[in-house]
């Protein structure tokens, strides 16, 4: 099985942007599931099926939105213009960001159990022993979410890597720029070359359940995962 | 300015808190009451875990004050809490879980040794143990000494012995007394069980739908037959007593109280050390005087105060003066109406088994 230059470059990108996007994912996810496991606002439910669409929405129609929020026109592509970052659509960066968008939910949801399975108690038991609100955050609720994050983390990198809607829809297809894994593999597919598909495809099966196979003899994946505990 | 003053006002689902209680500077005071009478919920506010309206002031130290607008943080008070649960941090071993609070607060104000704390809890030899190998006992021991080891002006207790099985309290209990006897702590303990108060509160506080009932030192309101405590199954009164001597004939231990001698079975104290026992009500018989022949080998000579009512219709409570020392009695109506007793009359009160409580 013989791998094309092109192919090596799409599998560099995907990691690169699926490493990438985990990181502002777990970053942007970490607060907002922290609100969502401990906020008593009337917003929770609001915010919570915002932070979900993804998971019902089809790619395309986020891609589509996206594209025209980032695009000239719209409102966040007015906003880079200005900056002097130039437009989103069709660069990496514009992945990035759509990607932490589609991914979102797979990231806050295992995070947001862990802090809802979690409870009060410990907090409140870090303040009695005289930690702060932060220190208690990072000492206890961080620690003790831990397989969580492991969750959210893996969750976030194995959905952003098999990602193809929104890719397409923003970034289209552009080799070494925004040609990632899974739009490679319809371009062998479209030009009918099944065996270089294969190599890539197979390899993709081969990454997801390996990382699923550790997680769960790890034995994180189950609390958040599972049925609840 | 050595008291506690707890003054909080707070709507519940089913009644309002509403408590204006002084109490002791020193010493255990116990919160007590059927659950759901808001014991928790005090001790909560008195933490800063829930915010109710009022003042809270430990011994000059203010946490809160609405008049002036004063509310501290749970973390900025110094108080040590423990839970009914020990809720140790499952992410951290037993002695990472100790210097917890203990590296949070300045070396200057550290007032409780580590060793100390250990000791007293007997727990040195499980430091490097993680907390879920714990037994439920040891588990419970472990969060009383992290509680300590933050050198705590006020230790809340919420009843830190409801999860444990029998056996598993008894184990605590005598901890807990020396916690007592051997630190200059406060402690405020929520508890419903008669038992636990008459062994460790210095003072009482007996809480209904959020009020305060009564409130004032335990021994008299152990006694008092107008309130619950004396309904209870294990209606009983705590006496505190000296070790006169030992007799090794009869492998017996001779107390000496406020009202006479009580003989109970040897136990390994040295003469003159203090002794707190039990008597509880349901282990007292009356005689009337005279007839000196009997099994029962502690008879005191005694005088009725007044009668109660008890849990069971058949049976009543008899409260009684030993030489000044209050005395509990639970007889049954009939042997009260064919004995003919009234108050004030001069009766023999015949103790069949004391409790010692170390």
């Amino acid at each position: 099985m013989h791998l094309s230059a092109d192919d090596w470059s799409a599998i560099r990108l995907t990691l690169e942007l699926a490493g990438i996007v985990t990181v502002l994912l777990l970053m942007v996810g970490t607060p907002i599931a922290w609100w969502l496991a401990t906020t008593r606002s009337r917003l929770r439910s609001v915010v919570g099926a915002v932070v979900a669409l993804p998971i019902v929405l089809p790619p395309t129609v986020l891609g589509f939105y996206l594209l025209i929020v980032m695009g000239p026109d719209g409102p966040v592509g007015m906003l880079t213009r200005s900056l002097g970052l130039g437009g989103l659509p069709f660069t990496f960066a514009g992945l990035v960001v759509a990607s932490v968008f589609y991914s979102l939910p797979f990231v806050v949801q295992p995070i947001q159990n862990a802090f809802m399975a979690m409870g009060p108690r410990p907090l409140e038991v870090a303040a009695t022993l005289r930690a702060s609100p932060w220190g208690s955050f990072f000492h206890v609720a961080l620690p003790l979410a831990r397989p969580g994050f492991i969750t959210a983390a893996v969750l976030g990198f194995a959905h952003t890597v098999g990602e193809f809607g929104v890719v397409l829809m923003i970034g289209g297809n552009i080799p070494g720029k925004t040609q990632v894994l899974s739009v490679q593999i319809y371009n062998h597919v479209e030009a009918l070359e099944y065996g270089q598909a294969h190599g890539l495809a197979a390899g993709l099966v081969m990454f997801s359940f390996l990382v699923l196979l550790i997680l769960y003899s790890v034995g994180g994946v189950r609390n958040t995962l599972g049925a609840g505990r | 300015m050595t008291d506690l003053q707890l003054v909080c006002r707070l709507p519940l689902a089913d009644f309002a808190l509403d408590v204006d209680l002084t109490l002791p500077g020193r010493g255990v005071s116990a919160l007590f009451g059927p659950s759901g009478s808001g014991k928790t919920t005090l001790l909560r506010c008195v933490a800063g875990l829930a915010r109710a309206a009022g003042r809270v002031q430990i011994n000059g130290e203010c946490w809160q004050d609405d008049g002036r607008r004063v509310f501290l943080p749970t973390h900025r008070r110094a108080l040590g809490y423990v839970f009914q649960e020990a809720s140790l941090f499952a992410h951290l071993s037993v002695r990472a879980n100790l210097e917890f609070g203990l590296k949070r607060i300045p070396a200057a104000e550290r007032k409780v040794g580590w060793d100390t704390a250990l000791a007293l809890l007997g727990i040195g030899h499980l430091l490097e143990r993680g907390t879920q190998s714990l037994s439920g006992g040891e588990r419970q021991r472990v969060a009383i000494a992290r509680a300590l080891l933050t050198s705590p002006r006020l230790l809340l207790m919420d009843e830190p012995l409801a999860a444990l099985d029998a056996k598993r309290k008894q184990e605590i209990l005598p901890y807990l007394e020396r916690l007592h006897d051997e630190l200059a702590i406060p402690v405020l303990y929520v508890s419903h069980s008669p038992d636990e108060v008459a062994r460790l509160a210095d003072h009482l506080v007996l809480l209904e739908q959020g009020r305060v009932l009564a409130s004032g030192p335990t021994r008299d309101l152990l006694t008092r037959l107008d309130l619950p405590l004396a309904l209870d199954e294990d209606a009983a009164v705590r006496v505190d007593a000296t070790v006169l001597s030992h007799d090794d004939t009869y492998h017996l231990t001779c107390l000496g109280f406020a009202g006479g001698h009580i003989q109970v079975t040897r136990k390994p104290l040295a003469v003159g050390a203090k002794a707190h026992i039990k008597i509880q009500a349901r282990d007292v018989s009356i005689a009337l005087a005279g007839d000196n022949r009997s099994s029962i080998v502690n008879r005191l000579p005694a005088r009725i105060l007044g009668f109660g009512d008890a849990a069971h219709p058949a049976q009543c409570l008899v409260r009684l003066e030993v030489g000044g020392a209050p005395l509990l009695a639970r007889i049954t109506r009939l042997s009260r109406d064919q004995l003919g007793l009234v108050e004030g009359m001069s009766v023999v009160a015949q103790i069949k088994s004391v409790a010692l409580l170390g």
